[in-house]
């Protein structure tokens, strides 16, 4: 208690009248400045009154459509849905039906964001920057299905929007889908020799060709 | 107050009249810094030109005065010249105060000045001046890791954040030039946002012991001091150009400073760095180019009783990480750690490219001081501080050249200190603060935000003392602060209700929009801190202490809300909203001998810490990107031992060696298995050799061993790849292996003048281009650490 009785005693008694006017008053203006500026910056950040915005996941694909048309016969939808993201819930994958054996599909894949209203169409982007991306479509071994693709990037590499899926004999396996973001291109067609970052990765399993 | 003004004048022109020139003057000279007596001061009476010196016990006597007001002008060799004026009224008596300049400060060229310990029986260690200058042109993290007990947490070379005895972001608090540095620190992979060159003194506190920087400083107080400025006519400056091999850049420094004898003085300070793509032994590390640019300006006013200072500062970096180390989920870490060599290797090139950091931090300040006579010191202190701090992650539209992660944050901070200095064996300190936060994640970037919007207030309040009696020290002190954070953030829907946030937290819920679900989070803390010691001084050269340290740390914002995928981890992050503060309690030892030949120093401590908040793998998450590993945050007992030594021989009068060795281990108590990042054992040595007849000519060779880490949770996750259907092992836990680096340093002085000099110095780092692999470098997974480093460094003091 004593020490705080003395700094007050001494702050009123002892801080020097001339300490005040010289140093104060001759730099008032420095200290308003200084005031000033330091108001402005304060008063030049952004302003978050209220409640923040909502931020729709812009950079997500929550669902991946690969739709096989074959000449004659029914048509086979290979869906992936993952309306969270990157959230909890798993992607839904679903085959609408079984393949025809010894058939030639012509496929046509489209991304979507569907978080967003409108869902915003991602397949037009994978389009527009053609040697950055390739899709992948990979059968397990026991599926009798190869895939080729009909269309390339400005560079005259593959880039697997449009497809031709043939089947074989009749078989049940795996068939995944990636999607790969700057892989390297050319390349020898698999994940590992790609390399790139993966945004989209759907594996259907008990794929069946009839 | 006009009114006793003129009271005055007339009481005084009153006794005017009775003129009687018989009275005497006395008193003594006394320096201000401690309060010692100061003999051989000259005292002038102005006027009359009748001059008197201080006698052995600091004390004149000026006779044959009269009831007048007069002008002294006193005079020391140590001191500068000031002038007191003294109004005498019959025998008077009245002290002079000086300040004593240390001889260091009038050197031009400080080359370090005297050290005040920051706690009298912690663990704490002060940053050589050379050290510093010598890592001009890499960062503060860099300097701090050739410290004993000291590592680095990295990601890659240019983001370097400093670890203290095993713990690092928010366990480690950073004081620059008095202001607790606010940049984000809870994130690894953010370096403190502090230039390297605008740095005095540095000193780790290695604990918690220096309550009056923070209660929650569990890993440590790293305190930047400024070079501290004479108070004489002076200008002078420094200038640093260091070229390097690696990454074929370089930097430039200089500091410029101005004081007058009248106190005032300005002093500025820029730093200009740049760096293009660094290399391994084998190759390019293609996105490792940076840039920093950085100005700290000062002016301010030290007189003899009072001071204030203003300053400003910008610090802006900007940095690529490795292109390899970008990538999607599980399936592409897999690729990447079983690859030798990182994916992407393309030709140098100074350019950065996505992905990238850029981060700007600015603070401005206001510091006054008051020295009471006889009794200490008071500083109060406002400052400001605003970091933004954007990241550009490599998006599907290469077009889009948005930042992922856009975040600001605002600092508001007032603090009073009061400093009792009036007794040489009884040190005191007392303070209180308040600070404001306000975070502003920018809703542009069209990602979710990686840690919300929120307003944080925080006060704390702390008392410390000291007391020496003989050879004994004894330190105590306590503190507490209050903490509240109120929070708004968005969760996805499916993640609320998974972590059951909606059962445990419905009192936070808004509403919903779409799938995701706007909250209100709102906590406050109440932590208290506390610090005891013991300290015994041996006849001769011997001194040990013991201290114990209380610290509490509130969980930080990432702990509290991360709630999804970290982009440049690729994992996803959950934090936890019932998290309770953590409280350590450590124990340290420092025995040391300081004797001129042989300095030695062993400080072993351990640490138990409650409700330590980690982060480990729990979980694989299936999404429509492939599986990611599921980082959980969760509280555990933990404990840490270890110790650090520091040995230092002079073996013949220009022949010196260094020893240092630092060993830490972590054990998660709850689980009984070992720490995940705990800095491996260490070792480093030196043997310097000088010729000081030869132009200061020095030569340095060191050789940093570190061991392997063999104590390590085993965190690895199966996966089965697409193409194949194979099952295989992500290894994300194995560190890797011991590396052993060769250094050497040569420089040479050269005068220019009288007033000014020139050091030239050569640097050779990993000198035998050594592969390696550092276990707390969050890149070792996709590519090497550096090769060999040849730089040559210039500097020049005016």
């Amino acid at each position: 208690m004593y020490i705080f009785k003395t700094i007050l005693t001494h702050a009123v008694k002892n801080i020097p009248h001339k300490f005040l006017k010289q140093t104060i008053m001759k730099n008032l203006k420095n200290l308003l400045l200084l005031g000033t500026l330091a108001i402005f910056t304060i008063s030049c950040g952004d302003d978050d009154d209220g409640t923040p915005e909502v931020i729709n996941e812009e950079e997500v694909i929550t669902t991946v459509r690969l739709t096989l048309t074959p000449d004659s016969g029914s048509v086979v939808t290979l869906l992936a849905v993952d309306s969270d993201g990157e959230g909890p819930n798993p992607p839904v994958l679903t085959v609408s039906g079984s393949l025809a054996a010894n058939t030639s599909y012509s496929g046509d894949i489209v991304f979507l964001n569907e978080t967003e209203s409108p869902a915003e169409d991602i397949t037009t982007e994978v389009e527009d920057e053609a040697d950055e991306h390739q899709v992948f479509y990979l059968a397990s071994d026991g599926l009798n299905v190869t895939t080729t693709y009909n269309d390339t990037d400005e560079d005259g590499n593959p880039l697997g929007l449009d497809i031709t899926v043939a089947t074989g004999d009749a078989s049940t396996g795996t068939f995944t889908v990636v999607l790969r973001h700057e892989p390297s291109k050319p390349n020898d067609g698999t994940l590992a020799g790609a390399g790139g970052e993966t945004d989209v990765q759907a594996v259907f399993t008990d794929v069946t060709i009839e | 107050m006009k009114f006793y003004f003129l009271l005055g004048a007339l009481l005084w022109s009153t006794l005017g009249f009775t003129q009687n020139c018989t009275y005497t003057l006395s008193g003594y000279v006394i320096d201000l810094h401690d309060q010692s007596t100061l003999n051989q001061a000259t005292i002038i009476v102005a006027g009359s030109e009748e001059a008197v010196t201080t006698d052995t016990d600091g004390k004149y006597i000026i006779t044959g005065l009269c009831e007048a007001t007069y002008t002294l002008q006193v005079s020391h060799p140590a001191c500068e010249t000031q002038a007191v004026r003294v109004t005498v009224r019959g025998n008077t008596t009245r002290n002079i105060n000086m300040e004593h300049h240390l001889e260091s400060l009038g050197d031009v060229q400080v080359t370090g000045h005297a050290h005040e310990l920051k706690s009298k029986t912690g663990t704490e260690t002060i940053v050589d001046h050379q050290i510093l200058e010598s890592s001009s042109a890499a960062s503060l993290g860099d300097a701090l890791r050739q410290l004993s007990g000291v590592s680095s947490l990295n990601t890659g070379n240019t983001v370097v954040k400093p670890v203290i005895q095993g713990l690092h972001s928010s366990r480690v608090v950073l004081i620059t030039d008095g202001t607790r540095l606010q940049d984000q620190e809870w994130g690894a992979e953010h370096a403190p946002n502090i230039d390297v060159n605008a740095a005095g003194e540095v000193t780790v506190i290695k604990g918690a012991a220096g309550l009056q920087y923070g209660g929650d400083a569990i890993g440590g107080t790293i305190v930047i001091e400024p070079e501290t400025i004479p108070v004489k006519d002076t200008l002078y400056g420094r200038t640093i150009v260091t070229g390097a091999s690696n990454g074929r850049g370089g930097s430039i420094t200089s500091s410029l400073t101005k004081s007058f004898n009248n106190g005032w003085y300005g002093g500025v300070n820029g730093t200009y760095k740049r760096f293009g793509d660094f290399e391994t032994p084998d190759y390019i590390l293609s996105n490792t180019a940076m840039s920093e640019k950085d100005v700290a300006l000062r002016v301010g006013v030290n007189r003899y009783r009072f001071g204030i200072e203003g300053s400003y500062s910008i610090f802006d970096k900007e940095s690529g990480i490795l292109r390899s180390s970008h990538l999607g989920g599980a399936e592409d870490l897999v690729v990447a750690i079983n690859s030798d060599e990182p994916f992407v290797v393309n030709d140098f090139t100074y350019e950065i490219n996505q992905p990238r950091q850029d981060v700007r931090h600015q603070i401005a300040k206001l510091n006054g001081l008051y020295r009471f006579e006889n009794l200490g010191k008071l500083t109060a202190q406002v400052d400001y501080q605003r970091n933004n701090r954007l990241e550009f992650d490599i998006r599907r539209d290469s077009e889009d050249t948005r930042p992922s992660i856009d975040l600001q944050l605002e600092t508001f901070t007032a603090t009073a200190d009061f400093d009792y200095t009036a007794d040489n064996t009884v040190t005191a300190k007392f303070g209180v603060l308040g600070r404001y936060r306000e975070h502003f994640p920018d809703p542009i970037t069209g990602v979710r935000r990686l840690i919300p919007d929120y307003e944080a207030f925080d006060f704390g309040v702390y008392a410390l003392g000291s007391k020496q009696l003989n050879q004994w020290t004894f330190e105590g002190g306590a503190r507490f602060d209050y903490n509240q954070i109120n929070a708004e953030k968005f969760y996805l829907t499916s993640v609320w209700e998974e972590r059951s946030f909606d059962q445990s937290f419905p009192e936070f819920e808004v509403e919903e929009i779409g799938n995701q679900i706007f909250t209100r989070p709102e906590f406050s803390y109440s932590n208290f801190s506390a610090t005891a010691g013991v300290g015994y001084d041996f006849d001769g050269d011997y001194s040990l202490s013991a201290n114990y340290a209380l610290a509490s740390r509130a969980p930080n914002v990432s702990e509290l809300f991360s709630d999804g995928l970290h982009q440049s981890a690729a994992r996803i992050e959950l934090g936890d909203l019932s998290f309770n503060q953590e409280v350590a309690h450590k124990f340290s030892l420092n025995f040391t001998r300081t004797e001129e030949n042989w300095q030695f120093a062993i400080a072993p401590f351990a640490s138990f810490i409650n409700d330590f908040i980690l982060i480990e793998p729990t979980d694989l998450r299936q999404t429509i990107r492939g599986n990611f590993q599921v980082w959980e945050y969760r509280q555990t007992e933990a404990r840490l031992l270890g110790f650090d030594i520091d040995n230092e021989v002079r073996l013949r009068e220009n022949l010196t060696l260094k020893n240092q060795f630092s060993l830490v281990k972590g054990q998660d108590l709850t689980l009984d298995d070992a720490l995940i990042n705990m800095p491996a054992t260490n070792t480093r040595n030196s043997i310097t050799y000088s010729l000081p007849e030869v132009s200061n000519l020095r030569f340095m060779l060191e050789s940093n061993y570190v061991f392997r880490q063999n104590e390590f949770p085993d965190n690895n996750f199966e996966i089965t790849l697409p193409a194949t259907d194979d099952q295989v092992v992500v290894d994300v836990s194995t560190p890797p292996d011991a590396y052993h680096l060769i250094n050497f340093r040569g420089d040479i002085d050269f005068a220019l003048g009288n007033k000014s000099n020139l050091n030239l110095g050569l640097m050779v780092n990993n000198m035998f281009n050594t592969s390696y692999r550092e276990y707390l470098n969050r890149q070792r997974y996709f590519a090497d650490d550096l090769g060999r480093n040849v730089l040559l460094q210039i500097k020049i003091n005016y």
